[in-house]
């Protein structure tokens, strides 16, 4: 596949229908919450985009996004627009290894200087550059190096966007976020433990379609996709506003699919596409495989106070601290109360009267 | 501190902290009153002191007559807000979750769009209290900062929750952080303010009931 065909092009040798690729269209539109006149801009616009270098960065991760990325998207039309872009360094699916590989990147950063998308999964350890390299480069120096020519950043998973497992605490590594090295470029954040696949060819569409970064929220997070709650997208938000709930997850209310936000779901905090979009090619997501969300598009979600736990429950032994409080309020009232008493029998022995000034508490 | 961080903390020792000022204080300040005890009263008794005095506990929730007429505005808000209150603190499901991990016991809950229903007129109820006791001029020339404090106090936890349950104006989980402390603001104020009614309008009323009750009369 040649560097100047373009995405049309690509698409139409690869077999995909003109029908195809325009529901594809149709679906990006819906998806990126643009009305339907946008359709035909889009098609026009993908139709004559040209294939953008893009280089793929692994650090501290588990390859869990690259995995979702490819596996459930491999045989559909968003599969075909992963392959139309040039993916030009990604050391888990490149053939070449070892410095041959580094030549790629290398080539591909002076030849589209500038223009290249840069794509980031893993997070970076500052602790110790030897805890994680690449061909002997540091992290560390190796994002530096790479970001300072790239159009734009997209910190793939959580990881990557706010340092994730490996910065659970206590963060051997020290991992850091993308956002915490690179500041000067436009970065798009795309959280998830893995991320939804269409989420991620969804930023590349709009980046290839409007030549522009989408609409972020406050965390960097593209709006169209997690501009809303798991919960407020809930199937089963219907038994949570009754009052619905799995109390276990075999008892009777979890076998009629109610709210599992007793089980620890982190649903009302976690703003992530995963309701809508699901997983496996519109199958299912987890609340939908009877399990509590765990937050995982959110910052530090490995930290949050435990998985199962309700998000409204104390994290600390509440009972043994209420027992201490009472005893020792006991002990004190008492003390204090007899004091009370002898001053009160004091003051009746020695007849002091009561007058106004007494009654008037300025406060 | 990162948001989720900041929830934590809330949850966690923050709570802890509030639960230990609020049980303390609590306790104290009823021992205190209670130790202080009472004159005996030598005189034969003409009625049971303890009716007379749960009696009075039910009786004087509400107001006579004539009360009623001259202070209606002062009755229906303070009920209002009072009912509503208690409906929104034990009756949604995310409330009960936490007394039940407290307490090991729980209860069924009410709709959400009820307890919705509820906090909006509890809320309007409170800055009706409040323009009241603004407005009026015997109202104003008693209240002091402490009653204003109060009143604050009370009416955070409404609107934070409210804006949490609607995700208003920050992050989710800031929202559930700023609405816990709300409430661990509330339960720290509590034993040194008159929130202390709570506990000690029992008190009171069995005291004054009692008196009467002994003596055979209606209090």
């Amino acid at each position: 596949m040649s560097k100047d065909e373009t995405l049309g092009e690509a698409l139409r040798r690869q077999g995909v229908t003109r029908r195809g690729f325009l529901k594809f269209c149709a679906a990006t539109a819906s998806m990126m919450a643009l009305p339907p006149s946008m359709v035909p801009a889009i098609a026009a616009a993908l139709e004559k985009a040209r294939r953008p270098s893009v280089i793929w960065l692994s650090f501290q991760e588990c390859t869990g996004c690259i995995e979702s990325l490819t596996r459930s998207h491999s045989p559909t039309v968003e599969g075909l627009i992963f392959d139309a872009i040039s993916l030009d360094y990604q050391h888990a699916l490149q053939a070449a290894a070892g410095s041959a590989a580094e030549a790629a990147r290398e080539t591909a950063m002076e030849e589209n200087y500038g223009k290249y998308i840069l794509i980031v999964d893993g997070s970076i350890p500052l602790a110790n550059p030897g805890y994680s390299t690449i061909a002997g480069i540091s992290n560390l120096a190796m994002l530096e190096e790479t970001a300072k020519g790239a159009a734009a950043v997209v910190s793939m998973g959580s990881c990557a966007a706010f340092g994730g497992i490996p910065k659970a605490k206590p963060n051997p590594t020290g991992a850091v976020s993308v956002g915490d090295i690179i500041k000067d470029k436009p970065i798009i954040n795309v959280p998830g433990c893995p991320p939804i696949p269409v989420v991620i060819t969804g930023v590349l569409a709009h980046f290839l379609i409007f030549g522009t970064i989408p609409e972020l929220d406050a965390l960097g997070r593209p709006m169209a996709y997690y501009g809303q709650s798991i919960h407020d997208r809930c199937y089963r938000r219907p038994f949570y506003d009754k009052g619905k709930f799995a109390n276990t997850f075999d008892d009777e209310g979890a076998k009629k699919g109610w709210c599992l936000y007793k089980l620890g779901c982190k649903g009302p905090t976690t703003y992530n596409a995963c309701a809508t979009t699901k997983w496996n090619d519109g199958t299912s997501f987890p609340i939908e495989a009877g399990h509590p969300c765990l937050g995982c598009s959110e910052p530090d979600f490995w930290d949050g106070g435990g998985f199962y736990k309700a998000i409204s429950t104390p994290t600390e032994d509440i009972p043994k601290a209420a027992i201490y409080a009472v005893g020792a309020g006991a002990a004190a009232g008492l003390a204090l109360g007899a004091l009370n008493r002898a001053k009160r029998d004091k003051a009746v022995a020695e007849h002091v009267k009561t007058t106004i000034d007494d009654l008037e508490k300025g406060d | 501190m990162s948001e989720t961080e900041f929830l934590l903390w809330v949850r966690g020792p923050a709570f802890q902290v509030a639960t230990i000022i609020f049980l303390l204080g609590v306790v104290v300040r009823i021992l205190e009153i209670l130790v202080l005890g009472r004159k005996p009263d030598l005189a034969e008794a003409r009625g049971s002191a303890v009716a007379g005095g749960l009696r009075a506990i039910i009786s004087r929730s509400f107001a006579e007559r004539a009360t009623l007429q001259r202070t209606a505005f002062t009755e229906v808000t303070g009920w209002i807000f009072h009912i509503g209150i208690f409906v929104i603190l034990l009756l949604f499901a995310p409330h009960i979750l936490l007394f039940e991990e407290v307490f090991g016991v729980s209860w069924p809950a009410l709709p959400t769009t009820v307890i919705d229903a509820t906090t909006i007129v509890t809320i309007i109820a409170l800055l009706a209290v409040l323009i009241h006791r603004i407005a009026n001029p015997v109202m104003r020339f008693l209240s002091r900062f402490q009653d204003y404090l109060v009143w604050l106090v009370t009416i955070l936890p409404l609107v934070t929750g409210y804006m949490a349950f609607h995700r208003i104006g920050l992050t989710p989980t800031m929202l559930i952080a700023v609405h816990i402390l709300s409430v661990e603001l509330l339960m720290v104020t509590f034993p040194f303010t008159k929130l202390m009614h709570a506990f000690t309008l029992f008190m009171s009323r069995y005291y004054d009931g009692a008196i009467a009750g002994y003596k055979g009369v209606n209090s």
